[in-house]
């Protein structure tokens, strides 16, 4: 009884604390979020007609039309290239920024991570457009140096697509992961190795053990959204830059079928929860 | 206090609105940079008149006729491209304009200014104001004499050095004139498909925005591709790049922009004399040789053009005017199914 008070008690000094970010959730995110269900359930947005009714038909265009399966599957594909690049660059990265370096170099290097959040994306995506097309910096750069002659042109390719999204979302792998690698106590990699463990047995038994969920956290960050871009394979893919995300966005932008393109969003949603869900146990038992 | 600051502000209002009576407000709802705004216009013609230009605008058709919906009354000029008046009157958004105030009128073509979807029940909804192709420009270094035939970007020499913009609308379009078809009746679609699925292999890539296209010309990334007049006249004049405009014998899309009075306007005498302004040669020629323009609709404003600018001197001749289709309304429909077909063309293409 006593506790249920003080429990009682203690939320009601919470709330004034957590009003403004409910507040702000509700009218943020959930509004819209509501809106947005309810646009997926109509027939028809444009006001002329007014036989807009409620319908479950712009779900069942995902599934009637193999072009939005194929379309997911390829998304989803592009998420895991793009999520498991981050790892192997990224892990690294942040090992060597937690354990070897310390106070001013660490600090410069911290800074070179973060430095991309700090421009603007489109900015970035159009800066690689000069590296790897054709006659573009990359390209002039090798032909000088290289004694025989190569064309090096990415641009408008898949690869060009995996190097954009990589890049954006490198920092929070890296970031991610450093938080778990820094909480290691040194002691614990100083015993493994006393004991007589390899490098290579102290990084597999103790340290990718303990940084786990700092890799789980940095992959999901990296994963939902890029599953759901649309602006690097736009600019970056050329022709073979449709994709999921592309999709959608024309739907609200180009036929103002905003119904179609909110019912697609749920769907991906749903696909991405899914994915998250199944996975969830699986990966509570590996940390 | 803050009754106190809406009451004085209310009685500045008043005021306001009686000094108004003589120097109104003109509303007009336009392309953001797209001659209306222009300071130099905006200046003319409160010299003029007296009147007030106030500007608004749209990044989008559907999202000017939104505007036009949600705020009944509060403009008086709305630009609207032909392909849309029709939707427009259905909703009761615009009203008929008087053409006899509006002196420009005569100096337009008859066959333009007569244009069924300007036109309904012998009232005129829209006066024409500026027209301009979809067709195609090429790169002179990639080229010894300009290709005649849209057939040329279908060709294999020109594989992954051809360009097209990302719109299902146009990519339908082109396949009908490809197949020799009426871009606004489209009667095989299948023919349309496999020619756009035979187009795809050649893409380099898919424009956006006139500065893709200027930047892939000059860094020599293209052969050709599909390009609108103005752009292509732009290029040439103001960057300097070796662009040209090579109207193939298939023919080319062609659309007309127009002037409408919105429905409610409370400022319907100003409203004629700006869209008379508009079609005025000072007006033309000014924006032509500042910004960069389309077709003006008036004869009289392109004959006042010099003899070598570009819109009067290519956009003007006999050939082109027979070669272009001009485009019709395109229902929600038909939109939604284009871009059905045209994204499952781009996903089967690789």
């Amino acid at each position: 009884m006593a506790a249920t008070m003080t429990q009682e008690n203690g939320l009601r000094k919470a709330f004034p604390l957590l009003l403004p970010a409910y507040a702000w959730l509700t009218l943020a995110i959930f509004l819209p979020l509501s809106a947005m269900v309810y646009f997926s359930l109509l027939t028809s947005m444009s006001p002329s007609e007014q036989s807009s009714s409620l319908t479950l038909e712009n779900y069942a265009a995902f599934f009637s039309d193999p072009l939005y399966v194929t379309l997911l599957l390829r998304s989803l594909r592009l998420g895991l290239v793009v999520t498991l690049i981050c790892i192997l660059v990224g892990f690294p990265a942040a090992y060597v920024l937690a354990k070897i370096f310390k106070g001013r170099a660490r600090e410069a290097i911290f800074l070179l991570v973060i430095l991309p959040f700090w421009s603007n994306s489109l900015v970035r995506v159009f800066s690689w457009s000069m590296v790897l097309r054709e006659g573009g910096i990359l390209d002039t750069a090798l032909n000088s140096i290289l004694p025989f002659e190569v064309t090096f042109d990415l641009m408008y390719s898949y690869p060009a697509v995996v190097i954009g999204l990589v890049h954006s979302y490198l920092p929070y792998m890296v970031l991610t992961c450093y938080l778990s690698l820094q909480a290691i106590d040194d002691a614990l990699i100083e015993a493994a190795r006393s004991l007589g463990a390899s490098r290579l047995t102290t990084l597999r038994r103790v340290v990718a053990p303990l940084a786990l969920p700092g890799v789980l956290a940095g992959s999901a960050l990296i994963f939902i959204p890029v599953v759901g871009s649309f602006m690097e394979p736009r600019i970056l893919g050329g022709r073979g830059g449709t994709l999921y995300g592309t999709v959608i966005e024309d739907q609200f932008t180009a036929v103002y079928n905003w119904p179609l393109g909110a019912a697609l969003s749920f769907i991906l949603l749903a696909v991405v929860l899914v994915i998250l869900l199944v996975s969830a146990p699986v990966l509570r038992k590996t940390a | 206090m803050k009754r106190h600051t809406t009451a004085i502000l209310a009685g500045l209002g008043l005021l306001g609105t009686a000094q108004m009576a003589t120097a109104a407000e003109l509303h007009v709802l336009n392309w953001k940079g797209y001659g209306a705004d222009e300071p130099f216009a905006t200046e003319a013609f409160e010299k003029m008149t007296g009147d007030t230009v106030v500007n608004d605008f749209f990044n989008s058709e559907q999202e000017m006729l939104t505007k036009l919906r949600t705020n009944p009354g509060l403009y008086d000029v709305v630009m609207i491209n032909a392909a849309f008046m029709q939707q427009a009157l259905d909703e009761d958004l615009v009203q008929p304009i008087d053409t006899a105030k509006i002196e420009n009128y005569g100096d337009i073509d008859e066959s333009t200014a007569q244009s069924p979807m300007l036109n309904v029940d012998g009232n005129t909804y829209g006066v024409p104001w500026t027209w301009g192709l979809t067709t195609i420009a090429i790169n002179d270094k990639a080229f010894e004499t300009a290709p005649t035939s849209i057939k040329e970007m279908w060709k294999d020499e020109h594989k992954g050095r051809v360009t097209i913009r990302d719109d299902a609308v146009e990519a339908i379009q082109l396949g009908a004139l490809a197949t020799g078809q009426n871009i606004n009746d489209v009667e095989d679609m299948d023919a349309v498909k496999s020619s756009l699925s035979e187009l795809l292999p050649n893409i380099r890539t898919f424009w956006s925005s006139e500065n893709d296209w200027n930047q892939m010309i000059a860094s020599n990334q293209i052969d050709l591709g599909t390009y609108w007049s103005g752009s292509a006249g732009r290029a040439q004049t103001k960057f300097n790049l070796p662009v040209t405009l090579a109207v193939p014998e298939e023919g080319a899309v062609g659309w007309l922009d127009s002037f409408a009075i919105s429905q409610g306007s409370d400022n319907v005498e100003s409203a004629h004399k700006f869209i008379n302004y508009m079609l005025s040669p000072e007006f033309y020629t000014e924006w032509d040789e500042t910004v960069g323009a389309p077709v003006s609709a008036s004869r009289r404003a392109v004959a006042a053009l010099p003899e070598d600018a570009f819109n009067r001197a290519v956009m003007g001749t006999p050939e082109i005017a027979e070669r272009v289709q001009f485009q019709e309304p395109i229902t929600d429909e038909q939109r939604e199914e284009y871009l059905k077909l045209w994204q499952s063309l781009k996903v089967g293409a690789n």
